[in-house]
């Protein structure tokens, strides 16, 4: 009985530590971030002066600190603001619309390996809330609930643009959905693992995916199978990235929200916190996102260049700390990661719904499918005869022109009956 | 109403493929980060930005001296160089004035007055700052020349009343212009 008390406690901590004292952090920082990057970009200066007011406690200068604290007074705000529901909305969902959005974005959190173990007074123990052993499907059955939470807000909202904002979100993640699920399946197949911490090991041991320059923690070309799965893996990196991007419903996809065709999307008649959940909801799935591509592409909390398990072994006593450095690392490639989102955000335009949608169906769906096969093919090939590979790689290399005709023909457009 | 055909620009593998221009937008935006974080951004030497982007920190920085001979703002009344008011409250600027934020009361100048052949001078002059949309039509239809838009811009206030100027805090700002009208003058 005591044991599973002491388990519970450490989970509890687990919980506590990671979603609320590193992920949820993440978001405002993101926040910041993206209004400091996007007024670099343009040549602005952006909120560098909120502060500790010291002068309003009499000393001599304010403490700015870059304007850090600006979040926080974005959070203030929010939370003070009138919490306004219109008298014509659905109120049940309308209420639960915010939470379902930001709940799942959460509760991915707890599959993210975010270090390697930390023993303390003999006690091993994994830096992952839950160390479950279908860690990417987890992510997917779960992150798709959001949709939920955004349907349904726009249409308890009762309003047409919220409505359309809605359908359009549910219509993207769902198309999205497919491609990102068949993106990672060759990644899963040269890991043969769902386990995503057993992934990040593998990764920190070999070399990461995508850049696989060691072997058991020396330096060195890889052999040719691993770099010829560097390109099915670039494949996947590549769709994956851009599904994630569509998934959170980030520019240059941003549709279900963009203000200069519905106003605000499916949070137009959301106020105040409500509000904040979503805005929330959306970062938290962005820093989820970066977490995941990380994790499978990236190589998680591995430093690389065969140094992790010098790291892992640095210890005070019996207190093993190189998770905690691990940890860190993680969150250096997550912030850097989160940079690219925004970056991406403020320099390529939005795209044209019937465009957004040819990309996801037309092209990644298939170029995924492919990308399957190309994996497989080549994870294979060292128990194939060379007639069974050349005669695999003929027929994908005509799958793939057929599925390039067919999408080039159905570009075309019919000829008009009258010139 | 005829009809336009519009021809879509033929776009080559490359352009269709997207990431070409992908990357060069990316090379464009960190061009633009870098520089602005160096403050070698585009003009920022001739906008006297503040070594970030083009911005110049407004507390600490002020555009004053920049600022171009034309600039209109607050609007103020002005003395001569003999301290008279110019103003003679014809009301005309009160007549122009759009959003109708000057207020005039007008009264009588005592025959004991050294002045007391102009007759007239306001009593009140007040002008909304809150109403005031910075136009100059009062200062381009005073016949007197006695309303000047001046260079001030920064006119806050805690409160509605302190948004108002009376004739007391305009002439402040205003002070003495020489020179211009001179027919009230004594002859020589």
């Amino acid at each position: 009985m005591p044991d599973l008390l002491f388990q519970l406690a450490i989970i509890l901590v687990k919980i506590v530590a990671l979603t609320f004292c590193v992920v949820l952090p993440l978001v405002p920082i993101s926040v910041y971030f993206e209004r400091r990057f996007c007024a670099v970009i343009q040549d602005r200066v952006g909120p560098n002066r909120t502060g500790i007011p010291l002068t309003l406690l009499g000393f001599k200068k304010d403490f700015h600190f870059f304007g850090l604290i600006q979040p926080m007074a974005d959070g203030v705000k929010l939370f003070l603001k009138e919490d306004f529901t219109p008298n014509y909305v659905r109120k049940a969902f309308y209420w639960l619309a915010p939470a379902l959005t930001v709940a799942p974005a959460l509760i991915t959190v707890c599959v993210v390996p975010f270090g390697s173990p930390i023993t303390l007074f003999g006690h091993k123990e994994n830096l992952v809330i839950a160390d479950l052993d279908v860690g990417p499907l987890f992510v997917f059955a779960v992150s798709s609930l959001t949709v939920y939470g955004i349907t349904l807000a726009g249409w308890s909202s009762n309003s047409k643009y919220p409505l359309i904002g809605g359908v359009r979100s549910t219509a993207q993640m769902i198309s999205y959905e497919i491609a990102l699920g068949l993106s990672i399946i060759p990644v899963l197949l040269y890991f043969g693992e769902l386990n995503l911490g057993k992934i990040v090991q593998h990764q920190a041991d070999h070399g990461w995916l995508l850049l696989p320059l060691w072997q058991n923690g020396s330096l060195g070309l890889p052999d040719l199978q691993t770099a010829l799965f560097w390109i099915p893996a670039v494949i996947a990196f590549l769709i994956f990235t851009i599904s994630i991007f569509a998934e959170t419903n980030r520019m240059p996809f941003d549709l279900p929200e963009c203000e200069t065709e519905l106003v605000g999307g499916y949070h137009t008649e959301y106020s105040s916190m409500k509000f904040a959940l979503f805005f929330m909801g959306e970062y938290a799935a962005m820093v989820i996102g970066s977490a995941l591509i990380v994790t499978l592409f990236l190589g998680g909390w591995s430093l690389g260049f065969g140094l992790d398990k010098y790291i892992a072994d640095f210890h005070i006593g019996g207190f093993h700390f190189g998770g905690l450095i691990h940890l860190g690392i993680f969150i250096a490639k997550l912030i850097a990661f989160i940079l690219f989102f925004i970056l991406v955000r403020w320099t390529v335009p939005r795209f044209r719904y019937d465009q957004l949608m040819k990309l996801g169906w037309v092209i990644f769906f298939e170029a995924a499918l492919i990308n399957v096969f190309l994996a497989a093919l080549i994870i294979a090939a060292p128990e194939l005869t060379a007639a069974i590979i050349g005669i695999g790689a003929v027929l994908l290399i005509a799958v793939t022109a057929a599925i390039i005709w067919v999408a080039k023909v159905s570009e075309e457009h019919p000829k008009p009956l009258r010139a | 109403m005829a009809v336009i055909k519009l021809q879509r620009p033929k776009l080559n593998f490359g352009e269709k493929i997207y990431f070409g221009a992908l990357i060069k937008g990316f090379i464009l935006t960190m061009t633009h980060a870098v520089k602005s974080l160096l403050g070698k951004s585009a003009s920022a030497d001739s906008m006297a930005s503040s070594g970030l982007g083009v911005t110049m920190q407004f507390p600490e920085q002020r555009w004053d001296e920049h600022l171009p001979e034309y600039y209109r703002g607050a609007p103020a009344l002005v003395t001569d160089e003999q301290g008279r008011e110019r103003c003679v409250s014809c009301q005309l600027c009160e007549f122009i004035c759009p959003p109708k934020a000057i207020k005039i009361i007008p009264s009588e100048i005592p025959s004991d007055d050294p002045w007391a052949k102009v007759e007239k001078r306001p009593k009140e002059f007040d002008i909304d700052m809150i109403r005031c949309i910075y136009c100059g039509m009062c200062e381009e239809v005073c016949p007197e020349q006695a309303i000047f838009l001046r260079k001030d811009y920064l006119i806050t206030g805690l409160k509605r009343a302190d948004m108002v100027h009376d004739k007391k805090r305009l002439y402040e700002i205003g002070g003495v212009r020489t020179g211009l009208v001179n027919k009230w003058n004594e002859l020589k």
